[in-house]
């Protein structure tokens, strides 16, 4: 019986196909744009989480220069009054688990005939460590490097594509940063996009002193604008936080309530923050795309009951013939549900489509998850059975002498 | 097997109104015996059409008794009733009333979807009857391409399908020409000489000529009930 039921809904959807269509494009425009909407929501919580993995974890940075000045501002890190002694007295405190002392700079890079602006970054050996960077070639710098300032460098992926291409290997070759010869010792892995958008892999990274003597210049020897400090684990964060002001101030003589001349950011509650965003945004963008999945469910009760309507009669003659309340009730929802699932196939189709298309056109990474998919399925079936239960219901409970006697 | 298809006693029938209820049915005491061919006549506004409705099990008495196959259908719930409606009765109406949208077969088939039988012998039956009633060539065809007398055959056969005890039909030659009305009485006259039993309602008098026994309402109470060729069984005044 339920197969021919399943049959009946069938025929009565084929009946008036453009009316059935115009129904299930409701439903189709509701799934597909709830699909697509996930996908691309759930794509870019995923690179922002790639990015925070990618920044390394528990990670502050502390900058020189204090977070406001009274009277002339300048924007912070300006003025330097952290040295690498500040690091290394930081490294003594409790649930520090590493620190890099870090001074940055523009340089033009030079292998034989091509060239290249990067970013250069002078740091100590931990840099790597607690950005949690590895190499695909070759070996880092050393502590001693740092010490003797010696001329080698650790070059990002962007940059050795650009300067030495894929068919030259770079570890041992000498490049020129400013007229200065340094070896490559190692390539650094791929990292990616920031999550302010720069690209992580356009850097050389060579020892502190060296880029602070040959490259880049120092008026005060030893300060560096920038301290990047690991803590040991999350919990620590706020105990650590506190220690590393603690012992600025003290270091720095500052005098309680006077501004301190450096500021501590905490930036993996940054990236947090970043990531809780872009999961509201995603959230923002599933619902906005549901509310058309209800104007749909809304058309499929619209129809259903004009359809009753129409077939008063011929629900009076089932009646006539034998049909029970429930006969008559699963006819009409079998109808609803048939329509909906029909829309919500068709609207996961497009929506992957639509997903893949935006990812082939704009490079937006895009995720399409089968328990996604999963419930745009279930979520439509249930409009189905919710928007088709009142009017199946209205039909079945007619009455089968007015529904005979119906017009 | 019980000999009487139809008990009906001391049946009421009251509609509410906004003037207060209005008595359509006065007392009606009716028994037809398995075999019989019961035309119900009587003008309109009489009762018959609201009588038919109870014996066909599509309304219920507001007062009195119903007895169908002896089971008492006044106190049967929706699905037993439709059930009945389903296996007791077979319905033939004045408009046919055919599906559209099936094919002649199926709608021969269509009662037995509700009696819960698979496809391939609703099919098989339903091939059946329409060779029965002339229109096996016509099985695939829809309602909208054949004649109203060859739909009346399929809606006759459609009746027919569950193997009813009792075929009640509602003025059954009301949308015919008077040639092709003959032929469907013709095939009334066969299917009781079969042994089925046949209430029809009809206000013509040569159509009503056809049954064994003639029942005239009239203001709500049966007035008048005799063998055709004017024997009078009993008259009520």
């Amino acid at each position: 019986m339920f197969s021919a039921m399943l049959g009946e809904a069938w025929h009565a959807m084929g009946a008036n196909r453009l009316r059935t269509f115009l129904t299930m494009l409701g439903m189709v425009i509701g799934v597909s744009a709830v699909v697509l909407m996930m996908a691309i929501g759930q794509g870019a919580e995923a690179s922002v989480k790639r990015s925070i993995s990618a920044m390394g974890s528990n990670l502050f940075i502390v900058l020189s220069g204090p977070p406001n000045m009274g009277g002339a501002r300048s924007a912070t890190g300006n003025a330097v009054s952290l040295n690498v002694k500040d690091a290394e007295a930081i490294t003594e405190l409790d649930g520090i688990a590493s620190v890099a002392p870090i001074s940055t700079g523009k340089a033009q890079v030079v292998f034989g005939s091509n060239n290249w602006n990067t970013d250069v970054i002078g740091t100590t050996a931990s840099y790597l460590d607690i950005r949690d960077w590895n190499l695909t070639a070759g070996y880092s710098f050393s502590d001693s490097d740092v010490r003797s300032a010696t001329r080698v460098a650790l070059i990002g992926d962007t940059v050795a594509q650009n300067i030495f291409g894929d068919d030259i290997d770079p570890v041992g070759k000498t490049i020129r940063l400013k007229q200065n010869p340094f070896v490559v010792l190692g390539v650094l892995a791929k990292k990616g996009q920031s999550l302010d958008g720069r690209d992580q892999d356009d850097t050389i990274i060579v020892p502190l002193t060296t880029a602070q003597r040959k490259l880049f210049g120092n008026q005060i020897p030893g300060s560096v604008r920038q301290i990047m400090v690991q803590a040991q684990s999350d919990n620590v964060m706020v105990l650590a936080e506190e220690n590393i002001n603690g012992l600025l101030n003290q270091r720095h003589r500052i005098r309680d309530g006077a501004d301190s001349d450096f500021s501590v950011r905490n930036l993996t509650a940054l990236a947090n923050s970043a990531a809780e965003t872009t999961r509201t945004m995603s959230l923002l963008l599933g619902a906005i795309a549901s509310v058309s999945l209800l104007v749909g469910g809304i058309g499929i009760m619209n129809i259903m009951l004009v359809s009753v309507t129409e077939r008063t009669r011929e629900i009076g003659i089932r009646m006539a013939i034998g049909a029970r309340q429930r006969d008559i009730l699963m006819q009409f929802l079998l109808e609803a549900i048939g329509i909906s699932i029909v829309g919500c196939l068709i609207g996961i189709l497009i929506g992957v489509g639509g997903a893949y298309a935006v990812n082939a056109f704009t490079g937006t990474e895009i995720i399409i998850a089968t328990h996604t998919v999963a419930i745009a399925f279930g979520v439509a079936a249930s409009i189905g059975i919710f928007f088709g239960f009142y009017p199946a219901r209205k039909a079945a409970r007619l009455n089968p002498i007015e529904a005979l006697r119906y017009q | 097997m019980q000999n009487d298809v139809i008990t009906v006693s001391h049946v009421f029938k009251e509609y509410l109104t906004a003037a207060g209820p209005f008595p359509v049915l006065k007392d009606v005491n009716l028994t037809i015996s398995r075999g019989d061919y019961v035309a119900i006549m009587g003008p309109s506004g009489s009762g018959k059409s609201t009588f038919m409705n109870i014996l066909g099990c599509l309304d219920k008495p507001t007062q009195g008794h119903y007895f169908l196959d002896g089971h008492a259908v006044d106190r049967m719930d929706a699905d037993a009733v439709a059930q009945v409606r389903n296996k007791t009765i077979g319905f033939v109406f004045q408009g046919f009333n055919l599906l559209a949208r099936a094919s002649l077969q199926e709608n021969v088939a269509l009662p037995l979807v509700y009696a819960g039988i698979d496809k391939q012998e609703r099919l098989a039956r339903a091939q059946v009857l329409l060779e029965k009633v002339g229109l096996a060539k016509h099985i695939h065809s829809r309602p909208n391409q054949i004649s109203g007398g060859q739909q009346q055959r399929v809606a006759i056969a459609r009746a027919l399908v569950n193997n009813p005890s009792l075929i009640l039909a509602d003025e059954p030659t009301g949308n015919l020409d008077s040639v092709t009305s003959e032929e469907i009485m013709a095939l009334f006259a066969q299917l009781n000489a079969e042994g089925i039993t046949i209430v029809l309602v009809t206000h013509e008098t040569d159509i009503a000529d056809h049954a064994k026994r003639q029942v005239r309402f009239l203001d709500g109470r049966i007035v008048q009930d005799v063998l055709t060729h004017n024997k009078t069984l009993s008259e009520v005044v």
